[in-house]
């Protein structure tokens, strides 16, 4: 006999106790530290900012504690945090000519001012697992490691496309006119057209995944842009803020960030000369994969401005910008888990209808 | 128990002020969807995120609140925003449809009648009815602006020459005020006469698409149709197996292994006072009729 739903709430309270119990997993096995997260699972914690906005790596150490590692999990977490917070102002625009490097690297020129610096990377290591570190070792190359010098990074090191400017040869940073406050994507809907500033916006907090395969898409053959990496910096940059009863800026405190700058080629049209153009990426911590795509995609969305046909996925505003959010896609994906039983049924009795129907046909 | 750390219904009271405004504006331009700066709530989006904006931002402490999912009070969607609200603002909740001042719903309407002060809150996830024939925003935008929603009857006119009768059984399109074209959420087509001249203020949040929009009360609200194929609502030839109504939106229940179904109310209060007293009346759509 039907018994009618009842103790969902029994049930979520149960749940809470179960997720408890699997997040903590073996309690012979030493409890995790939110301090050991954040120091020992650094990029994690940097791609939990990035997407979840909010600069504060003990926050999103905690948010990946308590989302057992599930990183989109982790970015909720984080962003629910963000959501009624003040907005007590705004920084001024970042200098990150003036930043900190611990990586720097230029794909279009062999040496430039301020020199190519590899810092951490895990671009050249052989992928091998390495077995000394499943025997709690420090791992192999961590004695190894040669202290970076102060003169490694000299306080103002330029960037690569200010260089290529001197000679015209990359379009100058558009900025539009009278230099209006970007949209708050976090206060104020997105609307399309999108202008770039909102665009960018809506990059820094989009799905590292997504913008990968929307950025991959773009070299092969979908909305190619020849692009080549002028330049990626990583290190620390001054955060100032300029209240309006100082009139000066005052800083408060270094943020790690990466920036990618990719150059791309562009043939000119009636009213601009053959030069490179530019697509941009921002990310909190060390994000380089996150921030090249960025730029990649970047590029592609500004071809209605640039004139160039927009025929391709990654060019599409809409498509992109709607999609590329990871709560609400996560959301909308997974609230199929819902119960839907009221459409189902309407359904269900429209099929049965339309079965039926042939049928009586053939009998008439 | 109400959390001291967390203001009345989570949101901070500027967000509530601007989500106001877009109420207004919504009530004002009723099936016009007004785009807000819907936040990130603690619960996923598409699981009530904009339904939950809406109430927070209209919800005091002196308001009788019932959550439903599926037209049940029960469904564990619809408990965990009742015990959100109940945390976060420490107000008085019921199932009872007539005691509620303020309904959240998702997918369903009440079969008891609405009266006037009530106010229905639907959650939406997609606010614009012809997201599925066009999914530029930017062009279905100019569509609205000019009324021109051939693209819709198309759609509609094709179902027949296909089937035979229209197959769009949820989230049937309805013409609000003879202006605007609107998406009803996703409540059975069963549902939609009952939002035609309804005595209770009715909104609509789609947080995640970031639009409201609203049926203020005593609004026409038409389902699209054609003459030779007028807009029509199912028809059970089964009772509810608990209470017996004939006239109310049956669920279809599977009973044991070999597939055996009942039909019982998809709405669980209007079952249960059923069930309490055989007497209590007909559902809305009779009164209606």
């Amino acid at each position: 006999m039907y018994v009618a739903v009842k103790g969902g709430e029994a049930a979520i309270l149960h749940s809470y106790r179960l997720l408890a119990e699997q997040r903590r997993g073996d309690t012979a096995i030493p409890e995790l530290s939110v301090q050991q997260i954040r120091e020992q699972l650094k990029l994690a914690v940097d791609r939990v900012m990035t997407e979840g906005s909010v600069y504060d790596p003990e926050l999103a150490a905690l948010a990946i504690k308590q989302a057992s590692g599930d990183l989109v999990e982790a970015i909720f977490l984080l962003r629910a945090y963000r959501a009624t917070l003040p907005r007590l102002g705004a920084s001024v625009p970042l200098d990150t000519a003036r930043m900190q490097l611990d990586r720097r690297i230029s794909a279009t020129f062999k040496d430039l001012p301020g020199g190519q610096v590899l810092g951490p990377t895990y671009d050249y290591t052989q992928r091998l697992l390495d077995f000394s570190l499943l025997a709690n070792g420090g791992g192999a190359a961590r004695e190894s490691a040669a202290p970076a010098t102060p003169a490694d990074t000299p306080a103002l090191t330029p960037r690569v496309v200010d260089l290529l400017n001197r000679e015209s040869l990359i379009e100058t940073r558009p900025m539009p006119p009278g230099d209006p406050a970007p949209v708050d994507l976090t206060r104020e809907p997105l609307r399309f057209p999108a202008a770039r500033a909102t665009r960018l916006q809506n990059l820094a907090r989009g799905d590292e995944g997504f913008l990968l395969a929307m950025a991959y898409s773009t070299q092969r053959g979908y909305s190619h842009s020849h692009p080549f990496v002028g330049e990626i910096r990583f290190g620390s940059v001054a955060l100032e803020i300029e209240p309006e009863e100082l009139g000066f800026a005052i800083s408060i405190g270094d943020m790690e960030i990466t920036e990618c700058e990719m150059v791309n080629q562009f043939a000119g049209s009636k009213t601009e000369p053959p030069q490179f153009t530019r697509g941009y990426g921002l990310a909190f911590g060390h994000s380089e994969r996150k921030a090249m795509a960025m730029s990649l995609v970047d590029r592609a969305l500004r071809a209605d401005e640039l004139g160039e046909a927009v025929e391709s996925p990654a060019q599409m505003q809409e498509f992109v910008l709607s999609h590329s959010d990871s709560l609400e896609a996560s959301g909308f994906v997974q609230h199929l888990k819902l119960p839907h039983y009221v459409d189902f049924q309407a359904e269900l009795e429209l099929v049965r209808r339309m079965r039926a129907a042939p049928l009586q046909r053939d009998d008439e | 128990m109400t959390d001291v750390n967390i203001n009345f219904a989570y949101l901070d009271e500027r967000t509530k002020r601007m989500i106001r405004r877009a109420i207004l504006k919504a009530v004002a331009i009723p099936g016009y969807q007004v785009p807000f700066g819907s936040r990130e709530m603690p619960l996923p989006y598409g699981w009530g995120t904009g339904g939950i904006q809406v109430t927070a931002a209209v919800i005091g402490p002196k308001d009788v609140l019932k959550v439903i999912d599926q037209g049940s009070d029960d469904t564990v969607n619809a408990v965990n925003i009742r015990r959100f609200f109940e945390r976060t603002t420490g107000v008085v909740t019921t199932t009872r449809t007539r005691q509620a001042t303020l309904i959240q719903t998702r997918h369903r309407i009440p079969e008891a009648p609405l009266a006037e002060g009530q106010v229905l809150v639907y959650q939406v996830p997609v606010p614009e009815p012809m997201q599925r024939l066009e999914p530029r925003e930017t062009v279905t935008r100019t569509l609205h602006g000019l009324a021109e929603y051939g693209l819709m009857h198309v759609k509609l006119y094709e179902d027949i020459a296909r089937y035979g009768h229209i197959a769009t059984t949820y989230d049937y399109p309805v013409l609000v005020n003879g202006r605007y074209v609107m998406s009803p959420s996703p409540i059975p087509k069963f549902d939609n006469p009952k939002m035609h001249m309804n005595p209770a203020l009715q909104l609509f949040g789609a947080g995640r698409e970031k639009r409201i929009y609203a049926v203020p009360p005593y609004t026409a609200v038409e389902s699209l149709g054609f003459e030779d194929h007028p807009f029509e609502v199912q028809r059970w030839d089964a009772a509810c197996a608990l209470c017996g109504a004939t006239h109310s939106f049956l669920d279809e229940v599977i009973t044991d292994d070999s597939g055996t179904r009942m039909h019982v109310c998809s709405d669980s209060d209007y079952c249960q006072s059923r069930q309490q007293s055989p007497a209590t009346p007909a559902p809305q759509l009779e009164e209606v009729a």
